[in-house]
């Protein structure tokens, strides 16, 4: 069998093995999120807030709970990392500077894991687990939680209230994330990686001398980085370090856990709404766009198109051997496609193609299928945009789900899509115009100016992933792409809940012969085509400056 | 006014408190107790898959290292060891430059791009050593026959395989240099050879540090 046939049978398994297992877990899901019975663990927790878990929010007090336990995150993590240096178990490593203190907090909080440290020599094991890897649960179940509160206001009519944000972030961490973490943590042991404390210690080499390892709970970090779709590494090389992904099973275990949520969130969708049809429409946008970017990346990758590729005859530049071309490049494709950013190879080294498609997959807003809930809310962003186009073509009111799309939620949807190309296009362009910053840059031509747009792109969406080369450690970048992060999370946050407080005040119109079947494939060939088109139109002038310029050359 | 503050004052409370609370879950009994059941049931793999020969620890078998000959005095970067099979370049490798008490490794890539001239340089500078180490009399190496993982450095630098290509393109030479017959050797190369996991998972691949370790049982024993 050849590397090519490999490549695609990995990507059929992950297609089979989500087929099976996204209809259980998002029922699960739909389920957890709608009962009124709360476990007794999660009353102590609640207790422990000091919160009523039942009492019904408005979108107004469901975005101020979002906020204040973001910032409180942000603070203490920034706190955490600043006091590293008298704290016990930190490996006597020194606290961490103020400027990547915030940029590293902010980061984390924001579901984003942009690291501008080196994890090895940065991070002890009480930065690392009791504050980096606790982000990476509550904020991919924050993203959970926003996600089902636009569900809800699909779901509901006549009332502006869409749960309560207490109770579905600690279900989330409880019932679904924590579960999941432990029996995946567990399976990825038995692979090799490594959950141990023993620190900094040296061992044995083949001819003599010894090498010195940073141990720490991989695993358990590990397997939350990939399932909350967070993706910051344990260690400076991420899921290409053998300690985090040391077999080729690991590798597509890992890719698995980065789509299981997102996937099955579409489940949870079609259930709640009371049509798991169109929750299928929606998992069939996600899907066609999945593996179309995948078969064009294992394109572009095996025909090694670039002057240091040809030479060597293969793109195996910082690439891992046992992932070959293949498992990298549906990893690349999964990592950019979702909020994730954690990398089993070095996307700076593909081809300038290969490296443009991780870039138009973050730009796409990662909705296909997306980061854990926020590729659900901007999916369900998109489809009322769509809905509206087609409205438009047709001349009629348009209404998804029951619910119209008049003027005040077209405008809130519009202003959702423009967040983040604003953000991404302004960083990028002031990066370039300044003096200093340019001189972070490590490769020439194109390629340098792609490392900076990729780094604004991956901030402001949320992904975490680099072109590495690109020296952000600097107070500018650490600031700027700090802030692009949390405004490029709790902006977009903002109108999905306004939306969502909107809906659910309604009452559901009903359907007629006129009304836009939103559960049949011609919705999904319009939602596929409304996604590519407003994204290309946006993106396209700084796409061919960077990576269609490497590309053509 | 007054109203507003003790409000926000409230709600960043229940925040912070909420925080700390899912800390302790998350943060403190979840890894705690991942690691308790990983020592127990998984120990050699939780504390880094360790590999002993000859009642010494020499390394993890997924964690790539170096075959050179010691540093002569004066000189700076060491050279290969030629008796032993090499692993894949790792130009992206880095040292601590905090915390600079530790000798650490730093995991990483070159992130050169498929563009970059100095990229190019590497890559023909490694194919001619390639072809330098590995040319035995009778038995030319071409540029066409060295594999692009030989050439390349990987995502981690630490990448502890080699393709099954690149070890038989090794076999002659290591074979002269421990007076070995090469199909010897290239027996052992066949047997430390790993297929796809279930046929199509990942590449074939051969792990460097148990070839090796193979290598110097057959020597020793003859």
């Amino acid at each position: 069998m050849g590397p090519v046939t490999a490549g695609v049978l990995q990507m059929l398994a992950l297609i089979g093995a989500l087929a099976v297992v996204h209809a259980p877990l998002g029922n699960h899901m739909a389920r957890i999120y709608s009962s009124p019975r709360h476990l007794r663990v999660e009353k102590w927790i609640y207790k422990g807030i000091g919160a009523d878990p039942d009492t019904e929010m408005r979108w107004t007090a469901y975005l101020r709970g979002v906020l204040a336990f973001s910032f409180a995150g942000v603070l203490f993590l920034y706190l955490l990392q600043r006091v590293q240096g008298v704290l016990p178990g930190s490996l006597g490593f020194d606290s961490v500077e103020p400027a990547q203190a915030f940029n590293t907090a902010a980061s984390f909080v924001a579901n984003t894991n942009w690291q501008s440290y080196y994890g090895e020599q940065t991070m002890g094991h009480v930065v690392q687990t009791a504050g980096l890897a606790v982000q990476n649960f509550v904020s991919a179940a924050v993203g959970m939680a926003v996600a089902v509160a636009l569900v809800r206001g699909f779901a509901r009519a006549r009332t502006g209230e869409l749960g309560n944000f207490w109770s579905d972030l600690v279900r989330g961490v409880v019932r679904v994330l924590v579960p999941l973490a432990v029996l995946g943590a567990l399976v990825l042991v038995a692979c090799g990686v490594i959950q141990n404390f023993s620190g900094i210690h040296e061992v044995g080499q083949f001819l003599g001398g010894p090498q010195q390892w940073n141990g720490g709970a991989v695993a358990s970090q590990e397997v939350i980085k990939e399932l909350g779709t967070n993706g910051g590494g344990y260690f400076n090389a991420n899921s290409a370090h053998p300690f985090e992904n040391p077999t080729p099973f690991t590798n597509l275990f890992e890719i698995f856990l980065i789509l299981l949520i997102p996937v099955s969130l579409t489940r949870t969708f079609g259930v709640m709404v009371g049509s798991v049809r169109q929750g299928y429409a929606i998992l069939a946008t996600m899907a066609t766009i999945w593996v179309g970017f995948v078969g064009l990346m294992m394109w572009t990758e095996f025909a090694h198109q670039g002057p240091a590729l040809q030479a060597a005859g293969g793109a195996m530049e910082g690439k891992e051997l046992r992932f070959g071309v293949g498992g990298s490049s549906i990893f690349a494709v999964t990592t950019t496609l979702t909020s994730t950013g954690a990398v089993d190879s070095f996307h700076s080294s593909y081809t300038g193609f290969g490296g443009g498609i991780t870039m138009l997959g973050m730009m796409l807003g990662e909705i296909a299928p997306g980061g854990v809930g926020s590729g659900l809310y901007g999916m369900l962003i998109m489809a009322i945009i769509a809905v509206f186009i087609a409205g438009l073509m047709v001349g009629r009111t348009p209404e998804y789900l029951g619910k119209k799309i008049g003027p005040r939620e077209i405008k809130l949807a519009a202003v959702y899509i423009l967040i983040t190309p604003a953000l991404v296009l302004v960083f990028t362009s002031l990066s370039m115009a300044l003096p200093t910053p340019p001189n972070s840059m490590l490769n020439p031509g194109a390629h340098g100016f792609s490392e900076v747009l990729y780094a604004f792109t991956s901030a402001a969406n949320n992904n975490g992933s680099a072109f590495a080369g690109l020296n952000a450690n600097t107070d500018w970048f650490n600031t700027t792409t700090g802030l692009a992060m949390l405004l490029g999370r709790f902006l977009p946050m903002v109108f999905v809940l306004a939306l969502a407080g909107s809906l659910a005040g309604q009452q559901p119109v009903p359907a007629t012969a006129g009304t836009l079947r939103t559960e049949k494939p011609m919705f999904t060939g319009l939602l596929v085509g409304a996604i590519l088109i407003i994204v290309g139109l946006t993106y396209f002038p700084v796409l061919a400056l960077g990576p269609l310029a490497e590309g053509l050359a | 006014m007054n109203n507003s503050v003790s409000n926000t004052a409230r709600l960043l409370g229940a925040g912070l408190r909420a925080l700390l609370v899912l800390t302790l879950v998350t943060g403190v009994i979840y890894p705690l107790a991942v690691t308790g059941v990983a020592q127990a049931l998984f120990n050699g793999k939780a504390n880094g898959s360790e590999v002993s020969a000859d009642g010494r620890v020499v390394g993890s078998s997924l964690i790539g290292q170096s075959y050179n000959l010691p540093l002569e005095p004066g000189q700076e970067t060491p050279e290969r060891d030629l008796k032993w099979f090499q692993g894949r370049p790792a130009n992206g490798l880095g040292e601590n430059t905090l915390n600079t008490r530790y000798r650490l490794i730093l995991s990483g890539a070159t992130n050169r791009a498929a563009d970059n001239p100095e990229l190019v340089e590497q890559v023909r500078a490694a194919q001619a050593a390639v072809i330098e180490d590995n040319s035995v009399p009778g038995h030319p190496v071409e540029r066409s026959e060295i594999p692009a993982d030989a050439v390349t450095s990987s995502g981690s630098g630490l990448d502890p395989d080699i393709s099954p290509d690149y070890a038989d393109l090794q076999v002659p030479r290591v074979a002269r240099e421990n007076g070995l017959s090469v199909a010897k050797v290239r027996g052992l190369v066949d047997r430390h050879t790993q297929g796809r996991t279930l046929g199509f998972i990942g590449e074939p691949r051969v792990n460097v540090l148990a070839l090796n370790i193979a290598l110097e049982e057959l020597v020793t024993k003859g």
